[in-house]
């Protein structure tokens, strides 16, 4: 019945620029809608955004009924899987990957009673809003384990794009390596994929072969942790989800991408009424950021190092990038104390001095 | 015992009802699989090919039927004069992407100047990058005999490489924050290929791509170079001893498919993508190998067969979305499509006998 009252509304193509009619009716439960990037199954990326999905359903019961659409492309699929979202009548609409972005803006304009949220991107409207975590909090504790236990005094990192999410990573690992061990040199492999296993494995071979003996990934498969745990005495951290089952050896701790707290909190707000569109940038302290187990390979003293430092960010004591830091070609970036402003981090395009490596541009 | 007898010539009536058969034996395999998947099989069938076109909402998704369906067919075509002639490009894909680098560079260059050359221009750009993209495996063919399979296929990756290299270097958007992907030319007037009629899902590339469909047949049922084209794929020697330089054949039938679709892929950077990310390719130049066999390599059979594959792909995702059917399952009916198009395709040259062997 509703469906036909749907079809009847939206005979007309133009009508679509009305939004949507069926959200007026009460008692129904709130509908939201997902699209990942990747399989529900990639133990990574889209698995942790379908983990807070799941949080949302056990959350809210029967007042939500939430649906998702996986492996959807980036560009035209995109903005196609969002309209069919908001035309099956979501009234919220996660969309969980950068490359959504401009399909994001296009269908929030053709929807306006639509609330959409839109994960680390950076336009927003008036029923867009977005959201983003602080990964390279996770970094810092990680840059802190590794620069304590490597031995060979070399450190891999595989990268995914040099965009500033992972730069900041960089970065930060390499400034609490270097804090702990002055002998630590960083080496950075850019793998241009979120997901591949195969190309990762390889990225990951290549690290260990140049002699790293930790490998830190910015990519979502487990494979570098198969690669490391062959190798015997390379450690690793698990990137987006816990990858606990690599623990204790290879995998020491990990970087956990928790969406739920925030996910259950928006659903919240649209449930009474109160719904804006916000930029979010959660960390540590909010709980967007887990740092996971550290395992019983970590020496007890190192453990606990990092897990105060894990504390004093979270309590916003602590920020990870406190200068004095200069940039790789020696120019100042932050005077003693200073620390940078979320827009400035947010477009980090450069290497801290002593990072060997060149960011391709 | 069955046993395969060869025909005298290919049948005829086969050759039209295996598509038929071939989309038949899909549904079947299909409804069985979304079963085993706990789907409500008759519900998932009518949700892929028929929602789309007249259930809710079908007013929207008619629209995204040819906007998907524009650029398999504008492909497909230029493919399946090469096919027909023995010439296989494998490598449509990289020829898309180097089609829409090169349209795209032509309206980047430009930004922000407004002037109605510019689209023809991207046009004419979007086809000579996919040209000369396809020149690569015709030129190492004719010179060296590679094979054009191989060095068309490999060409894939190399181009799909330089297109992160763009999206990530020289085409970033300088006011994107850093982040990767070009400027947007949907907000581009004079680049954008915007729809003709606004919500009907029809821009250049759609018009373009019923072009390709009249004019590869006149190509191949009218004029004398289709004659020739048909010959080299049947008879090779034949069309030697007729006169066809193999060398000049090669280069056309490569040089043609490129182009189509370096402008596919110029359409669609200008139009429903709008941008140059490091995934814009969308597997188009791929899927357009099977719409060329399932078109049986006829124009007005990839015609069918472009809006059938579009209506997988959207049918698809409405059953991914209304019955949660895993998109795995979405890609593995459409590839049953192609396996089940090969295996019949069996029956127009050979036909099955039952022998009693042993009696």
């Amino acid at each position: 019945m509703k469906r036909r009252t749907f079809l009847s509304t939206t005979a007309a193509l133009g009508a679509l620029s009305l939004g949507l009619p069926g959200l007026a009716q009460a008692q129904e439960p709130l509908k939201v809608g997902f699209i990942y990037v990747g399989p529900v199954g990639d133990m990574g990326w889209s698995y942790q955004h379908e983990q807070g999905r799941q949080a949302i359903e056990a959350e809210f019961g029967d007042r939500v009924q939430t649906t998702y659409m996986e492996s959807v492309p980036e560009g035209p699929d995109a903005e196609r899987a969002l309209t069919q979202l908001a035309l099956a009548g979501n009234s919220l609409i996660f969309a969980t990957s950068f490359g959504y972005m401009d399909a994001v803006m296009n269908v929030a304009a053709k929807f306006p009673n639509v609330k959409f949220e839109h994960a680390t991107g950076y336009k927003r409207a008036e029923n867009v809003a977005t959201y983003d975590a602080r990964f390279y909090e996770g970094r810092a504790i990680q840059g802190t384990i590794a620069g304590r236990m490597t031995k060979t005094n070399k450190i891999g990192y595989i990268g995914s794009f040099p965009i500033p999410e992972v730069v900041q990573g960089i970065n930060a690992a390499f400034i609490h390596a270097r804090k702990v061990n002055p002998a630590v040199e960083m080496k950075v492999v850019w793998a241009y994929t979120w997901f591949d296993p195969a190309k990762e494995a390889d990225a990951a071979a290549a690290l260990i072969a140049e002699g790293c003996d930790v490998v830190m990934q910015h990519t979502d498969s487990t494979a570098p942790q198969a690669k490391a745990q062959e190798a015997g005495n390379v450690i690793t951290f698990g990137q987006a989800s816990d990858m606990s089952a690599f623990a204790p050896m290879p995998r020491v701790g990990s970087t956990i991408d928790d969406w739920a707290p925030y996910y259950i909190e928006r659903v919240g707000k649209m449930l009474d009424g109160t719904w804006t569109s916000d930029a979010t940038w959660g960390g540590i302290g909010s709980g967007m950021v887990g740092i996971g187990e550290i395992t019983s390979a970590v020496p007890a003293e190192v453990k606990a190092e990092a897990l105060a430092m894990a504390d004093a960010i979270g309590k916003g004591e602590y920020h990870p990038f406190t200068g004095p830091l200069n940039k790789q070609d020696g120019t100042p970036w932050l005077a003693a104390g200073e620390t940078p402003d979320d827009g400035q981090l947010a477009g980090l395009d450069f290497y801290v001095e002593g990072i060997t490596a060149e960011l391709p541009k | 015992m069955i046993h395969l007898e060869r025909r005298r010539a290919a049948s005829r009536f086969w050759t039209l009802a295996v598509p038929v058969v071939a989309v038949l034996a899909t549904m079947l395999a299909g409804a069985g699989l979304f079963a085993a998947l706990g789907k409500p099989p008759a519900e998932a069938l009518r949700m892929i090919f028929w929602d789309p076109l007249l259930g809710p909402n079908a007013e929207y998704f008619r629209g995204q039927l040819l906007v998907k369906a524009g650029p398999l067919i504008l492909i497909a075509c230029g493919l399946a004069v090469g096919f027909r002639a023995g010439i296989w490009n494998i490598g449509a894909e990289g020829q898309y992407i180097v089609g829409a680098l090169s349209g795209a560079a032509v309206a980047l260059a430009l930004w922000p100047a407004e002037s109605p050359l510019i689209f023809p221009t991207m046009v004419l750009a979007g086809a000579l990058g996919g040209w000369a993209w396809a020149m690569i495996p015709a030129f190492l063919k004719t010179r060296f005999g590679t094979s054009e399979i191989l060095v068309s296929l490999m060409l894939v990756y190399v181009a799909q490489n330089l297109l992160a290299y763009m999206a990530f270097g020289p085409m970033k958007n300088p006011q994107g924050f850093g982040f990767p992907g070009s400027r947007n030319l949907q907000q581009y007037p004079s680049a954008h290929n915007a729809e003709l009629i606004a919500g009907s899902g029809l821009h250049w590339g759609v018009v373009a791509a019923l072009l390709a469909v009249i004019g590869t047949h006149l190509l191949m049922s009218r004029h004398l170079l289709g004659f020739r084209i048909r010959v080299a794929g049947e008879a090779p020697r034949a069309a030697r001893f007729a006169g066809v330089s193999p060398a000049r054949l090669i280069r056309f039938c490569l040089g043609l498919s490129g182009a189509l679709a370096g402008v596919a892929g110029m359409f669609e950077v200008a139009g429903p993508s709008g941008q140059i990310t490091d995934s814009f390719n969308a597997n188009y130049g791929f899927t357009a190998i099977i719409v060329a066999f399932l078109g049986r390599l006829n124009p007005w059979g990839i015609l069918a067969a472009g809006l059938l594959m579009a209506l997988t792909y959207i049918g698809g995702d409405l059953a991914q979305l209304m019955l949660g059917l895993p998109a795995a399952a979405i890609q593995a009916f459409q590839g049953m499509l192609l396996f089940f198009l090969l295996a019949f395709d069996l029956l127009t040259q050979y036909r099955i006998r039952w022998k009693g062997a042993r009696t």
